[in-house]
């Protein structure tokens, strides 16, 4: 395999958009085209996370649309990847492993998503399309739903009781709310407290609206390519080294959800690529999309053993300063998640923690990052490792 | 062509009459319901129709309070490992939804089954969700 490089990279900014899916997503490519000093005739294909573009905007087929808006050679495929809240990590690491093959020299990956104008019901009722159609669904099985089963299945598993597992779930939202109000980029940009959390409403027990990140607007991009060919391209290059997806089906199949299959089998695969292991890693983007989803994150990635994250985050080791710092950039609990986007705006944030260009919010001397990224009921798992 | 082992509709025709369908693997041994193509074990595809027992106990639960358009809330999601092994997630019924604590897990259950009307994007197919009932 040949070594791939990451050359730029863009996000908008995350919140609620005026602009359509296209347009955010045109922002962020013709910045990462400039970051790259190419233009998008240089490029030889796209591939592209998006959802719910059908819902959101009634629009369908995507990739080749989004080529155009950025004007993209007839000869480039697009094409659309679709893996619930991983899309665009599973984009990321197919485009990455494309030009690791020597299929292509350079192509651009990231992702779109405009979730806001939906509305809370039609998106809730969207977003739990990705449950089993005719299995899961109609128990009116939600998001929050799987995330609130599994704090209640951590908490009798681990012998944590109830009361103490939501303050140290309460703490996760404060850590990433900190490193959101220095984000620029973030949906939320404001600092929050353990009461802030737990004087919250009730979503789905015994997660609070605190527990749980928003629904976003946001687009991100990054171009890459073959290391050899387009050496000093760029002043900061940051190195792919390895990647990983697993697999699982049905969240009852799943049985014991606090272990997540989807990423136990996908992480060893992307460490053993890059031939690193946790203790490697300096910084890590995980999928939060609940505080209890980051704490079982942080032990299924191996920083902390299995039953001791919960104690971990209440003891700061993830925050910016701590042993493994996690969310720099807020995380999807306050810089948003745009779902078809979150996982090219973690790839963002990684690789310009490696560059050091984040600011009050970096992690000082961070050579190794880590992209983490879960979609549907615990189904897909995706991991992208970068060096510096 | 390879024949599906049970189908959504056969698995619903068994509910209706009172039966609860399983895929019991010849390989094994294990029990797969609700139905899935192969053995969701060992992936084996030596499979037959068996009626399993509706009787389980609650491993974990939520109570939905913000839900998706078309379900009126709060309502109680379970998951449910059933006696003869097989996990499955549905609702528990005839239960006070603020009464739902810690203390719901470990608790006996009867499966029991609800129909739901076609929606939008639905395809015309009736949706199914199974039912929890504590028996004590």
């Amino acid at each position: 395999m040949r070594e791939v490089v990451i050359l730029g990279v863009s996000m908008t900014k995350f919140g609620i958009s005026e602009l359509s899916m296209k347009e955010m997503f045109a922002q962020a490519a013709l910045e990462a085209l400039e970051e790259s000093n190419i233009e998008a005739r240089d490029l030889e294909a796209l591939l592209i996370g998006n959802v719910l573009g059908v819902f959101e905007e009634s629009q369908g087929n995507i990739a080749p649309l989004l080529g155009a808006e950025i004007g993209i050679r007839n000869d480039a495929p697009t094409t659309r990847f679709e893996g619930a809240c991983a899309s665009a990590t599973v984009a990321i690491r197919h485009g990455a492993l494309m030009v690791a093959s020597g299929i292509y020299d350079i192509v651009m990956v990231g992702g779109t998503e405009r979730t806001t104008i939906m509305g809370t019901p039609l998106a809730t009722k969207t977003f739990a399309m990705g449950s089993h159609s005719e299995y899961e669904r109609f128990a009116g099985i939600t998001f929050p739903g799987v995330f609130g089963m599994l704090a209640h299945q951590y908490s009798r598993k681990y012998g944590i009781p109830l009361q103490d597992l939501k303050k140290s779930m309460a703490q996760v939202a404060v850590k990433n709310h900190d490193n959101g109000s220095l984000n620029p980029h973030a949906h939320f940009q404001k600092k929050i407290t353990i009461d802030t959390v737990l004087e919250s409403p009730m979503i789905a027990d015994p997660l609070q609206l605190y527990d749980c990140c928003p629904f976003s607007d946001g687009a991100a991009a990054l171009v890459v390519a073959d290391a050899t060919k387009f050496k000093g391209q760029v002043s900061k290059p940051v190195y792919f080294i390895g990647t990983g997806q697993g697999t699982a089906g049905t969240i009852y199949s799943q049985k014991d959800i606090t272990r997540i299959v989807s990423r136990e089998a996908s992480i060893k695969e992307a460490y053993k690529q890059a031939s690193i292991g946790p203790k490697d890693v300096d910084v890590c983007e995980l999928h939060d999309c609940f505080t209890i989803a980051e704490i079982v994150a942080s032990e299924g990635l191996g920083f902390f053993e299995y039953g001791k994250g919960a104690a971990a985050a209440d003891h700061g080791d993830t925050s910016r300063k701590g042993k493994i710092p996690i969310n720099p950039s807020g995380g999807l609990k306050a810089k948003g998640h745009p779902i078809g986007a979150t996982g090219a705006a973690q790839a963002y944030e990684i690789v310009k923690q490696l560059r050091g260009e984040c600011g009050e919010r970096q992690v000082e001397g961070a050579k190794v990052g880590l992209v983490d990224t879960l979609g549907g009921d615990l189904c897909t798992a995706c991991h992208l490792i970068f060096r510096r | 062509m390879k024949e599906y082992s049970l189908t959504y509709n056969q698995f619903k025709q068994g509910l209706r009459e009172g039966k609860l369908l399983a895929l019991k693997c010849l390989n094994c041994g294990n029990f797969t319901t609700p139905p899935n193509g192969v053995c969701s074990y060992c992936g084996s595809l030596k499979l037959e129709t068996n009626t399993i027992s509706n009787k389980g106990r609650i491993k974990t639960f939520t109570v939905i309070r913000v839900g998706p358009s078309g379900f009126d809330t709060p309502y109680i999601v379970a998951m449910v490992e059933l006696a003869d092994g097989p996990w499955v997630m549905g609702n528990v019924i005839g239960f006070d939804t603020e009464k739902a604590d810690m203390n719901l897990i470990g608790k006996e259950v009867t499966v029991g089954h609800k129909f739901f009307p076609p929606d939008e994007y639905e395809g015309g197919i009736e949706g199914l969700t199974l039912t929890f009932r504590l028996t004590d």
